[in-house]
Parts: structure tokens; C-alpha cells; sequence
């Protein structure tokens, strides 16, 4: 059995710790709130470049944008969302298990494919497993604004357009509730799926289809993999909310049995005194 | 007297909601004007100001291009960044003009002149209409 003192240490430690999982709970709350309030904040502006895409995409037949071509399939991009820091629970380690397993049913030489990584835990992951990461972005803040993503997301567009990539799919963590987050794959480009939104108008162009396309679709795109982006901070801050409640409750729990052996040890030591001085004061006798 | 419903939004949240009689801007084959009563249009926009004129007054928002969406009773400005003429900060767009002039006129291979360019004259554009408020 340990003895008091070793119980007493682990006691404290486990308090100090408790004390900190409690503090980064509590950070993650208020970057969570901030995060789901991003991703509402983003909705009308979706909702909106959806709603004229597919007006435009369906009133233009016959006119063809290269974004919207299906290519021959040489190379294909993954773009794969994940977070700088880690202690977020299983956010970054589902999405990563989701896309190599897909990579690796998917293709059979390197040459096929290439990665993009937003996030410090992807990059490292698939640098060390020597995947070819075409473009990285690590550092991004808790409270991204779309000039902060405009590094990632230009360059992503533009190497479908220059052949880079004739395909481009996007895994991120799609934010359910509090505790649920989905790990979502969607293709990005090329665009064949926009989808009608029901209140379809057909519009004037000025000055010409072709031009409009040539602005909506770029600005499209980088919509897209800005509102996955805004999705996954939502998901990581809950999922690091609720790992560090789980730590806490654990440590609490843990204190509570090691309080009651501790309470044991004490107990024994004191009973083993009264019985050798019961036992001293008999021999005497 | 018909009004239209203007909004500007941008991927960080709507910037500019109101009634107005009027919408002026530029577009990239020239200025336009938007009364109630449009037909249906889309439009790109080029780096600008978008003049909104209600009830005798005129607001200005600056906007760093993006695509104009016309309905009879309702326009849309769906751009990457807007902001309204007063909430300009001023000394941060000429932070910015400088920065993009520093890095135009640095000739070495790895700056975009093109986007250094367009980030100027997006600062330009906003330092305009900071200035011309006051």
C-alpha cells in the first residue's frame, strides 16, 4: 500500500490539474459561443451566393465555366480541416483516420493525390506518414475572418483552375450540437452540385453569363471552404469543451477514491499506535 | 414612394440593412443606378462605393468588388469585405495602402504584384471615403 505521504502528493496533483482542465473548459465555452455565433453570422452570406449561383449556374445552359467542367481524373486534392493544438478529444483523430483511410482505398501510387492542410495536427500527420502536403496553412485565429483564410483559400481555387488538381474533396468536422460533431467529407471542385434552392429567378446579366461566372464561382468556392472552416472551429471548440469537462469529472472522481484510501491509510496508522501503546502499557502491567 | 431593401453581406456577417430610393455603383462595365422596380440582374462590381440614397440623405459603404443581385423590390451586395463609410478606420487602411506600396515597389519574385496591387486599391478606396466624410 502507498503510503501517506505518496497519496497526499497525488492528491494534490491531481487537483492542480483538475484546476487546469477546469480553467481550459471554461476558455473553450466562451471560444465555443463566439464560434457558433461566426458560423450564424456567415449563414446569410451562403444562403445568399447559393441562392444566386444556382439562379445563375441553371439560367446559363450552354455556357461553361471551367469549375464547373468534370476533368479526366489525374490528381486529386484533399483539403483537410483540423486544429493547431491538440487536448480537443478525438476532433482532429477521426478526420485524419477518415481521410487516409479513404486515400488509401482510393489511390494506389502517391502521385495521385496531394494534401492540403488548414491546421498544425494535419500537417504533422501527414508529413510524417511522407504524404505529399501541397499547401499548408497553421496559425489560424480561435475567430477567423475571411481575410484571415484568404491565403488558403485563393491558392486552393486557383490550382484547380491551373490543373494542379482535376478534383478537390474538403473533410472537416461538421458542428451538430454541444457534443456532436460529424466528420464531413464534400466535394468542392469541380462545382456539379449546386444545388437549385427552390425560388429559382432568371436573371439579366450584365454584361455577359460568362462574366458573371468568371467572379460568382471563385467567390463561391472560397465561400465554401470558408464556412467549412468557420463549421470546424465551431466543432473543435465544443469537442475540446467537452474533453476537458470529461478530464475534470475524471480527476474528480479519481481525488474522491484516493481521499478515501488516503482516509484508510491515516485511519490504519492511528489504530496500529493505539495498539502498540495498548500493547506497551500491558507488558508493563 | 417605393423604396427598394438594400443589404450588403459579406462572409463575416451582414454589414448594411435599410430601405432606400436609390442605389448607386460601379460596375465593371460601368456606373449603375438601381431604382425600385428593376427587373431582375446580376452584376460584378468592381473596388468602389456603393452610394445608397434615403430619405434626402446618402450613406456610402465601401466595398472590395464582389457581385450586385437585383430584385424588383431588393438588392443584394454579396461581397468579400465591405464596410460602412464611418466605421472606416482610417489610420489602419493607410497602414495598409503603405504596406502594399512597399511591397509593390519591391521587385524580388516571391510578392504577387497583382494582389498587392488590388489591395492598394482597395485601401485607396477606403481611405477616399474615410476622407471624404470629414
Amino acid at each position: 500500500m502507498a503510503s501517506l505521504r505518496d497519496i497526499k502528493t497525488r492528491i494534490t496533483s491531481t487537483k492542480k490539474t483538475s484546476q487546469i482542465t477546469k480553467a481550459m473548459e471554461m476558455v473553450s465555452a466562451a471560444k465555443w459561443n463566439r464560434a457558433v455565433q461566426n458560423a450564424k453570422a456567415f449563414q446569410p452570406y451562403m444562403d445568399k451566393i447559393q441562392e444566386v449561383a444556382a439562379s445563375v449556374a441553371a439560367g446559363s445552359k450552354g455556357v461553361n465555366h471551367p469549375m464547373l467542367v468534370s476533368r479526366p481524373i489525374k490528381k486529386t486534392g484533399y483539403l483537410v480541416i483540423t486544429s493547431d493544438r491538440g487536448l480537443a478529444g478525438a476532433y482532429n483523430s477521426s478526420v485524419l483516420r477518415h481521410v487516409f483511410q479513404t486515400i488509401k482505398q482510393r489511390h494506389k501510387s502517391q502521385d495521385e493525390y496531394a494534401i492540403i492542410a488548414a491546421g498544425r495536427v494535419g500537417r504533422d500527420f501527414f508529413v510524417k506518414r511522407g504524404i505529399n502536403v501541397e499547401l499548408e496553412i497553421v496559425g489560424l485565429p480561435d475567430q477567423p475572418s475571411f481575410a484571415d483564410i484568404t491565403d488558403i483559400t485563393g491558392p486552393t481555387v486557383g490550382m484547380f483552375s491551373d490543373g494542379t488538381f482535376d478534383e478537390l474533396y474538403m473533410y472537416y468536422n461538421h458542428y451538430v450540437s454541444a457534443i456532436q460533431q460529424d466528420v464531413t467529407e464534400r466535394k468542392l471542385l469541380p462545382l456539379t452540385d449546386i444545388a437549385p434552392t427552390g425560388k429559382m429567378v432568371s436573371y439579366e446579366f450584365e454584361p455577359s453569363a460568362e462574366d458573371i461566372l468568371e467572379v460568382l464561382l471563385p467567390q463561391y468556392a472560397e465561400s465554401l471552404i470558408f464556412g467549412a472552416i468557420l463549421d470546424g472551429k465551431a466543432s473543435e471548440h465544443a469537442a475540446r469543451m467537452s474533453a476537458m469537462k470529461s478530464a475534470t469529472d475524471n480527476a474528480k472522481e479519481l481525488i474522491n477514491s484516493l481521499s478515501l484510501q488516503f482516509n484508510r491509510a491515516r485511519q490504519a496508522a492511528i489504530t496500529q499506535e493505539i495498539t502498540e501503546i495498548v500493547g506497551g502499557a500491558a507488558a508493563l502491567e | 414612394m417605393k423604396t427598394l431593401q438594400v443589404s450588403v453581406v459579406t462572409p463575416d456577417g451582414p454589414v448594411y440593412d435599410a430601405d432606400a430610393q436609390m442605389v448607386s455603383t460601379k460596375a465593371q462595365s460601368g456606373d449603375l443606378g438601381v431604382l425600385p422596380g428593376h427587373i431582375p440582374m446580376v452584376a460584378p462590381l468592381e473596388i468602389g462605393s456603393v452610394r445608397v440614397k434615403k430619405d434626402g440623405s446618402t450613406e456610402f459603404i465601401a466595398v472590395s468588388g464582389g457581385l450586385l443581385e437585383v430584385r424588383p423590390d431588393k438588392v443584394t451586395i454579396l461581397a468579400q469585405s465591405a464596410e460602412k463609410a464611418d466605421n472606416i478606420d482610417l489610420a489602419r487602411a493607410k497602414a495598409a495602402a503603405a504596406r502594399a506600396e512597399k511591397r509593390l515597389q519591391d521587385k524580388s519574385d516571391h510578392v504577387d504584384a497583382r494582389r498587392a496591387e488590388l489591395s492598394l486599391r482597395r485601401a485607396i478606396n477606403r481611405i477616399s471615403l474615410a476622407e471624404k466624410k470629414f
